[in-house]
């Protein structure tokens, strides 16, 4: 079961924000969107929240998983496709 | 306006990054790569229109976006479901905590994360129904910010926070499946 809301009061030395309200903002915050006002306050929360930070930490690290491991080489070949496709465009247009 | 002849320079650089979403919407290489020459020649003949100093990779995204959905999915017979199943936040954390990892050094949900291969995720993403993993790609892999990807997939961005969200929860899923198919996650009471 998801224990959010437990760990930090509403206010306090935790911050304006609970938990609840972290865990809503930790794709916002790790996608570098939240407002300057609302990062500041996730912040200080997370500075006081181990458990949040734990989550914080564990959906970082997957999106450089993820990141890291969905990649491909371009094929040479296709790279010369492109590069013959185009001169060959340019000469059309040339002509 | 941007001039053509630079084109090459200025914009085959974003080859890489192109042909991995090309692989993951097509599910194919020889599609990825006909996809992506098609993009770079119609983002070729477009050059002269476009901005200088305004976003090129966005741009050429946005192309290969609009490529795809009008020549690939075209040739579906049926189109492909397009939604996914809600899954609550942190889905994958919930099921790991806890879990019994070998190595003392670090932690358990980290130990578990290294074992999801490049086969692993890029399966998990290509189980995504299409726009859930257009949006998922150009968020998590490209690091485009809302109002980028809502310009190239042409949706409003309270759309794309949508199809993040619960493209997302989809993804974590996807690999917690593939965990358990390997044994090296444990189904565990939540």
């Amino acid at each position: 079961m998801s224990d959010e809301g437990r760990t930090a009061p509403p206010s306090g030395p935790w911050g304006a924000m609970d938990c609840e309200e972290s865990i809503h903002s930790l794709y916002h915050y790790l996608d570098g969107e939240l407002t300057e006002d609302r990062r500041r306050e996730l912040e200080a929360h997370l500075d006081m929240c181990a458990p949040c930070v734990e989550k914080y930490e564990f959906e970082a690290e997957l999106r450089r998983v993820i990141a890291d491991r969905c990649k491909d080489r371009v094929p040479e070949e296709l790279r010369r496709r492109v590069a013959n496709a185009i001169d060959h465009e340019r000469l059309k247009n040339k002509s | 306006m941007a001039d053509q002849e630079r084109f090459v320079d200025d914009a085959m650089a974003y080859m890489p990054s192109l042909y991995t979403a090309a692989m993951r919407m097509t599910r194919n290489p020889s599609d990825a790569e006909d996809l992506v020459q098609e993009t770079y020649l119609k983002a070729f003949r477009a050059y002269g229109g476009f901005q200088e100093g305004t976003n090129l990779k966005a741009w050429l995204y946005r192309i290969l976006t609009n490529t795809f959905i009008n020549t690939y999915r075209a040739k579906k017979r049926r189109p492909e479901e397009a939604d996914v199943e809600d899954v609550e936040d942190l889905y994958l954390y919930h099921r790991l905590v806890g879990y019994g990892g070998s190595d003392p050094g670090r932690s358990a949900e980290d130990e578990v994360l290294s074992h999801f291969t490049d086969e692993a995720v890029k399966s998990a993403i290509e189980s995504l129904p299409e726009t859930f993993r257009m949006t998922v790609l150009l968020a998590d892999v490209e690091g485009f910010s809302y109002k980028e990807i809502a310009e190239i997939m042409d949706v409003p961005v309270g759309t794309v926070m949508s199809r993040l969200h619960r493209g997302r929860g989809a993804l974590q899923k996807a690999l917690h499946d593939f965990g358990l198919e390997r044994g090296f996650v444990e189904a565990q009471p939540l």
